[in-house]
């Protein structure tokens, strides 16, 4: 710290956004907003995607410059000018994705983030010192192993981990438990509050599940399109009444009725093995069988063989052996194959795993059909203006928010990059639909949307395969739960049965 | 053998002496290039700075009658060119590799057209430490004439290994190498640790073309590299980009280079060029050998433009 300044107070302290606007060009992303986190509180920011969240924090943090707007730290104002002010003044952030060297060890990463990394590191020394930090702590984590090697779970304590070693004293916490099972949220949401509650510790939390507002938050922000949209003490408002706040006036649409039953078997895996990219075991001699009119949900924290499964599936990686049918036919995943049996892929990360960004959306909503007619005569020659007939219809029926049917694909937003892989992977009577974290990022409104297709592909006699990491969410909409873990399928259960604490417990492998 | 000859047995002690003698270039090269690509860039313009490092030592030792002042004039000519290699990355929206290829066409072109008056003269060389002064055999002595750099290079691999774990500077490079937000979130500058890797790069692959024009060969011409430089890059990922792995990876390639030149002394004359294309045949095998479709490369760093 610079001499002669003011060391910031000891304990926890609160900090105070006020009139804050900040305009990027022409958008304003935040138009006249305040937020008052009190010292010693566990303070939630809520909003849709683009509502504002990240913006607002990354000015207290120091990444941005607000166009105006004056941030309070511990009732004094502050200029913060970069991250390093910022630190400097006891404020930590945790982001949402990592920001931990995965090829380091964890206490290489941890002395990595001091400011004072000595020259030469004494490491039976810094072992020591970490060690006796460690057992101060709430949570534990294993100090040599490399962070690839270690689980999401411990990844996101970790971070967490880093900030309270730096000693930072006010916590900004990006969707801390996306990664984590239920149970591993509720346990270092827990550890926190107990931080905060005895003073030590003040906390922002960013997210969207209601559930960990409830029960860990005392106060509460929301954001909508920029603007402060409501705020007040948890204690006070309801699920409901914060889910109005946030969403606006704006319908969603409404999710047809889970009806008929389930017919044949449609897609069956016979023991599927896959490596991973660094060639360990990935899936591991999984079967599972998906039959009409059914969907069934697999469950289970990231990084845990869903991902390869999905790409044997989509036919992006090969699998080592096993055998997948479809409507009884072996299935290796040719474009012949995928026509035949009306094979449908919504692949997590729609813009890099089913779209090419440079292209059209009316380009790449006729990729599964473009050398056929209408689109093609002879197998060659193109018919341009099919492909824009037919974009344009399907651009008002799934109402994707595009300037033009010729827009690159990768001008859209997330949402809407979904929204034309639906239009196009839905087209047509499916048969089998294969789905990986539809709705990962996307607002109230496109979740709904995709919610909707979903179940109705279901109800029209798909087979749907849904791979999320989101429990909530495979709760609603299958029929069957399966959980993933270490590339096994460990539990299984009818949806309607299926205990949500037992499903937790298989999520982290007891 | 009572006539000094021995025969078959000169094969083996060629070999070894080119793994010596051969090999100090590659070393310096990939030593270099290891620290630069830990950063997260690759430098494909060390042959350039090879050819660079080459005819600045031969000038300098050539003028100022000190080979030592030529070997530091070369690191100083090699950290000067990796510097205008980064310099020209940290601009938005340019690829390291084009500008490597780009410099290393500079870097040899320059050094042709600077080094034209030094082909003649003869500057003063590097010495050697006799290390095979215990033997009556003057292949085997020959072999263990050892060169200060070659030691300076073996030392400082482990030296790296070491640094990379343990000093500041080496977590900070793998830190920039590996994930650049994880940087820049604690508040580095990427593009300065880059530059000062590229910059130490560049000193060391100087000084390792100091040692082709000093030493061995030990004269100035253009053929003196013969695409050393750019070997010695592929070598890093051949190595896994570990220091370690550089030194053997080096004494490998120096004792392939040197087969054809040692089947030729002892009279199997069929297929010369075949042998000396050892190197390269290795380099093809190993590759096929330890690549696979299925897998990425292992210790690649993530932000590498070529792994990612």
């Amino acid at each position: 710290m610079i001499i002669g300044e003011t060391p910031p107070p000891s304990g926890a302290f609160g900090v105070d956004a006020i009139a804050m606007t900040m305009r990027f060009g022409d958008f304003l992303a935040l138009d006249n907003v305040e937020l008052k986190v009190r010292p010693g509180s566990f303070h939630a920011l809520l909003g849709e995607n683009g509502a504002g969240k990240s913006t607002l924090v990354k000015c207290i943090m120091g990444y941005y410059h607000a166009t105006e707007g004056d941030i309070l730290v511990g009732g004094r104002e502050q200029a913060i000018g970069n991250p390093k002010d910022a630190h400097a003044l006891g404020l930590g952030m945790v982001y949402q994705h990592f920001t931990l060297v995965p090829a380091m060890t964890v206490a290489e990463n941890l002395v990595l983030a001091r400011d004072d990394v000595p020259a030469v590191v004494n490491w039976p020394k810094e072992m020591k010192e970490l060690e006796a930090f460690l057992a101060r702590m709430p949570f534990k984590v294993p100090l040599g192993a490399k962070v690839s090697d270690i689980s999401a779970g411990e990844r996101q304590k970790c971070e967490i981990l880093k900030q309270l070693y730096l000693k930072r004293r006010f916590l900004i916490l990006d969707e801390p438990t996306s990664v984590l099972t239920p149970a591993e949220a509720d346990e270092v949401l827990g550890m926190l509050r107990d931080m905060v509650v005895k003073g030590e510790l003040t906390i922002l939390m960013i997210t969207h599940k209601f559930r960990e507002v409830m029960a860990f938050a005392d106060e509460v922000t929301i954001l909508r399109r920029g603007k402060l949209a409501g705020h007040g003490k948890v204690a006070e408002l309801t699920p409901d009444a914060m889910a109005r706040t946030m969403i606006g006036a704006e319908e969603l649409t409404v999710q047809p009725a889970r009806t008929g039953e389930a017919g044949k078997a449609r897609l069956e895996l016979a023991k599927l093995r896959a490596l991973d990219d660094a060639g360990a075991t990935a899936v591991h001699d999984v079967s599972l069988t998906v039959r009409a009119g059914e969907i069934v949900g697999i469950a289970g924290v990231s990084g845990n063989g869903q991902r390869q499964l999905v790409e044997v599936l989509a036919g992006q990686r090969e699998a080592e052996s096993g055998e997948i049918r479809v409507a009884g036919d072996p299935y290796h995943a040719s474009r012949e194959e995928m026509r035949r049996h009306r094979m449908s892929l919504l692949p997590e990360e729609p813009l890099k795993n089913a779209c090419v960004g440079g292209m059209s959306v009316a380009d790449n909503i006729a990729f599964r059909e473009f050398d056929r007619a209408p689109f093609a005569s002879g197998g060659w020659w193109l018919n341009r203006g099919a492909f824009r007939d037919d974009a344009r219809k399907k651009i008002a029926q799934y109402k994707i928010k595009t300037r033009t049917p010729e827009t690159p694909i990768s001008a859209l937003s997330g949402g809407n990059v979904q929204r034309a892989v639906l239009a196009r992977e839905l087209a047509g009577d499916v048969e089998v639909l294969i789905a990986a974290n539809p709705c990962f990022g996307l607002d109230f409104a496109a979740v709904a949307q995709i919610h909707a297709e979903i179940m109705a592909a279901r109800n029209r006699g798909a087979a749907v395969l849904l791979v999320s990491e989101d429990l909530d969410e495979l709760l609603e909409l299958s029929d069957r739960l399966v959980v993933m873990f270490h590339g096994e399928f460990v539990y299984e259960a009818r949806t309607s049965e299926a205990d949500l604490t037992v499903v937790g417990r298989h999520m982290a492998g007891h | 053998m009572a006539d000094g000859s021995i025969g078959l047995w000169t094969v083996p002690l060629a070999v070894l002496g080119g793994a010596i003698r051969v090999s100090t270039p590659f070393l310096f090269v990939s030593l270099g290039e290891c620290i630069t690509e830990r950063s997260g860039r690759i430098n494909l313009g060390l042959e350039g700075t090879l050819v660079m490092g080459a005819m600045s030592a031969y000038g300098i030792s050539y003028l100022s009658g000190s080979p030592w002042l030529g070997v530091l004039a070369a690191g100083i000519t090699g950290a000067m060119l990796g510097a205008l290699h980064a310099g020209i990355c940290s601009l938005p929206r340019v690829n390291d590799v084009a500008v490597g290829i780009a410099l290393m066409l500079f870097g040899t072109g320059l050094a042709f057209y600077l080094g034209k008056p030094l082909i003649e003269p003869t500057a003063p060389r590097l010495p050697a430490i006799d290390f095979g002064w215990w033997s009556d055999i003057p292949q085997l002595r020959a072999a263990l004439r050892v060169n200060v750099l070659f030691l300076i290079g073996v030392a400082l691999a482990p030296i790296l290994y070491w640094a990379f774990r343990t000093t500041r500077w080496g977590l900070l490079i793998r830190t920039a190498g590996e994930s650049s937000d994880a940087a820049r979130a604690m508040g580095h500058s990427v593009l300065l640790i880059r530059l000062r890797a590229t910059m130490v790069g560049g000193f060391l692959a100087g000084i390792g073309g100091s040692f082709l024009s000093l030493f061995y060969p030990g004269s100035w011409n253009e053929g003196l590299s013969s695409g050393q430089g750019i070997t010695a890059v592929a070598l890093v990922i051949f190595a896994r980009w570990d220091p370690l792995l550089c030194l053997w990876a080096s004494l490998a390639f120096g004792g392939a280079a040197a087969l054809g030149p040692a089947l030729q002394s002892v009279g199997v004359t069929s297929g010369y060029h075949l042998f000396n294309a050892a190197p390269y045949i290795l380099t093809l095998a190993i590759m096929i050998i330890t690549c696979s479709p299925k897998r990425t490369l292992t210790g690649a760093p993530a932000e590498l433009s070529i792994t990612r």
